[in-house]
């Protein structure tokens, strides 16, 4: 199987579904890149390079740049997706749903339930997240936990590149609107992806490790860092389970139920601020539903209750650390 | 009105000053002493110093990721400002904000600003405190040409006129934002007839010209003084560089990057006065020369200086929490 870097992924899965189906186009800012400069049109690709080589191959009606204007790039989008065609809308960075977040969750989000059940919106939202990159308050949030919150959205975290490919593919042809939340940490990384298409369902959760001393569940860029966290412990004879809901809505609740009738311990990792937090719901789940089964107080590791820092080691204080995840799992033992 | 020999030295001290730090902060960028990215202003040095010329430290304006020659024309200090932008202690934001949020109240700077059209509505509402406060004041939004077309710009531009308030919304094209063109993506004709359609009077100028810059901005300030309510301009401006730095610009053919770096502001400035006998050569050579040795003194200062202690992480999240 070929070894591709998440980003290439990502990429081969809108090739490939814009191949198969002719409603699915891209928009967004500089997804293409280029428009009406005097040098090569469709050069750039987006801002990390995600969509590169797509504009060559289909063309400025399918791979549209757009204004910087989210709201009605967001809106436009989901106003094509509501008439039949499969946009994947392009939201640079996921600090901006500041500017354009009426037409996500009072718009797109509801149309179905507001109308009857009468429509139906294939739009797909691809956005990225998260720090580590030295880019500042407004530019390094995750805002999962909002996003997730919202009735009639579906929320996808991907942790590696095979996911990424199967979950892009599963979101473009869902028929209900989606938001991607890639890992702009994670684009680097590399992993056997099938050539071939594939869909990976949704709220069904990846076992990456099975342990029976505690179960971490941890989301997109946590992921790696949770598995970090449990080859150090495997080496104290610690064993964890390591379990990634790949979709923050739905979730698998089952299978999280499920590992803690096992372990009886529960560490939630979330790059997050903690209020409101997904490791606060996950904790809400095993309180409420699994109380019995607890051995320990839910350990939760996340990122303090500030805005991202700039400076790099205040920023990297700020993301949940392999330490603090292995010093929550020894917690709860 | 005339400038005399000391407003000259003044402006020209603060493009070149401008000109220093961004060459600096290229460098230090490229040797690894900048962590994320940096947008620099380098072409656009008359731009904003043509636009602060005129103003007090009690006007204020709001900024863009393109922030740094706005910053240094408002009168921050580059000493703060290089901490900042390697995530020092002692930055002019404590190492919190970065290169694309250097703010600084007492010298009515209201942010650099990472949300492409953050700062219009932002400076709406300074320039109705100073209308309520009856200061005589004005506040400016800097937008580049890809920030007029962000929803909360339009807003505030109809807000900044339905409400009368003593703004200036001036908007710096480049030609581009981030790899798309103006002429592509801006829908009007114009900037200027898209404000004037706002209501407001809108002037276009010659952005690499610091005299055609500020004689604009006199026009403006006069108006929003006089409480006629908001004004727009639009700098023509050269980008001498891509987006950020390493940019490889693929998408902008090589006449007109040559272009954009024939007309560079700063020689454009010098040949004006040294043609009107305004100032001599020498005393430009002199200012160069003072301005290089403070930037290289205070970049050198930045890359020595200790990061903030780990204890601000959580400090001045609330004044009070
Ligand atoms: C709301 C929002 N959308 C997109 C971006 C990404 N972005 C940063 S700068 C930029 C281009 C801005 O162009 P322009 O306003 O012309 O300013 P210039 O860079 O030319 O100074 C874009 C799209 C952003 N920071 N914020
Ligand atoms: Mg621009």
């Amino acid at each position: 199987m070929a070894v591709i870097s998440y980003r290439k992924a990502i990429n081969q899965a809108l090739e490939q579904e814009m191949a198969r189906d002719e409603s699915v186009i891209l928009m967004g800012i500089d997804v293409g890149g280029g428009t009406g400069g005097s040098g090569d049109v469709g050069s750039v690709g987006g801002v990390m390079g995600v969509t590169k080589g797509l504009y060559p191959k289909f063309g400025p009606d399918r791979v549209i740049d757009t204004p910087i204007s989210e709201s009605a790039i967001i809106g436009a989008a989901a106003g094509a997706a509501v008439t039949g065609m499969r946009p994947v809308a392009e939201l640079m960075f996921v600090d901006f749903i500041g500017v354009c977040l009426d037409q996500i969750y009072n718009q797109a989000a509801k149309f179905r339930y507001m109308f009857g059940g009468k429509a139906r919106t294939p739009l797909v939202i691809r956005t990225m997240g998260g720090a580590g990159m030295r880019a500042g308050a407004q530019h390094s949030q995750n805002l999962h936990p909002i996003l997730t919150m919202i009735p009639g959205l579906k929320v996808v975290m991907p942790s590696n590149p095979y996911d990424a490919k199967g979950l892009l593919i599963k979101a473009i042809r869902d028929d209900d609107p989606v938001v991607f939340l890639e890992s702009k940490a994670l684009y680097d990384m590399k992993g056997e992806v099938p050539e071939e298409a594939y869909e990976i369902p949704f709220g069904e959760a990846n076992i990456l490790r099975d342990g029976r001393d505690a179960t971490i569940v941890a989301f997109g860029a946590m992921v790696p860092r949770a598995m970090q966290a449990a080859d150090r412990l495997a080496k104290d004879g610690v064993k964890v389970t390591v379990l990634d809901p790949r979709t923050t809505s739905p979730l698998d609740e089952e299978a999280i139920l499920d590992s803690l009738d096992e372990t009886g311990r529960l560490i939630v990792v979330d790059e997050s601020p903690p209020r409101c937090s997904l490791a606060a719901d996950v904790a809400a789940l095993a309180v409420s539903q699994a109380f019995d089964a607890l051995k320990a107080p839910v350990g939760m590791v996340t990122c303090p209750h500030t805005p991202v820092p700039f400076a790099p080691n205040l920023e990297d204080a700020y993301i949940p650390s392999v330490e603090r995840i292995v010093e929550a799992v020894k917690n709860t033992l | 009105m005339q400038l005399n020999r000391d407003d000259l030295k003044r402006a020209y001290r603060t493009m070149m000053t401008i000109r220093a730090f961004e060459e600096r902060v290229e460098k230090e960028f490229a040797d690894g002493t900048i962590p994320g990215f940096a947008h620099v202003y380098l072409g656009q040095e008359a731009s904003g110093t043509g636009i602060c010329f005129d103003l007090t430290d009690e006007d204020q304006i709001g900024s863009t990721h393109r922030g740094h020659g706005h910053c240094i024309a408002k009168g921050c200090e580059v000493e703060g400002m290089f901490l900042e932008i390697m995530g020092k202690q002692g930055g002019i934001c404590g190492g919190k904000g970065g290169s694309m949020h250097i703010a600084d109240m007492d010298k009515g700077m209201l942010g650099a600003n990472a949300i492409v059209g953050g700062s219009p509505p932002i400076a709406v509402g300074a320039a109705l405190t100073q209308k309520l406060r009856r200061t005589g004041r004005v506040a400016v939004a800097f937008s580049g040409d890809g920030a007029s077309n962000q929803g909360t710009t339009l807003e505030a531009m109809n807000m900044a006129v339905v409400l009368q308030v003593p703004m200036i919304f001036v908007f710096e094209n480049n030609g581009y934002g981030e790899f798309t063109s103006a002429e592509y993506s801006v829908g009007a004709p114009s900037l200027t007839d898209r404000a004037a359609a706002f209501g407001m009077p809108a002037q276009s100028v010659d952005g690499g010209d610091f005299f055609a810059v500020q004689a604009a901005m006199r026009e403006a300030l006069e108006h929003a003084r006089a409480g006629k309510g908001p004004y727009a301009l639009e700098t023509h401006c050269a980008r001498f560089l891509g987006h950020f730095v390493g940019d490889p610009q693929k998408y902008r053919g090589p006449d007109e990057l040559a272009a954009a770096r024939a007309n560079d502001p700063i020689l454009r400035f010098r040949s004006k006065v040294a043609d009107a006998a305004l100032l001599e050569t020498a005393e430009l050579d002199e200012i160069d020369a003072e301005v290089r040795a403070r930037i290289d003194a205070a970049a050198a200062a930045a890359r020595e200086a200790p990061l903030p202690a780990l204890a601000t992480l959580e400090a001045d999240v609330y004044v009070k929490y």
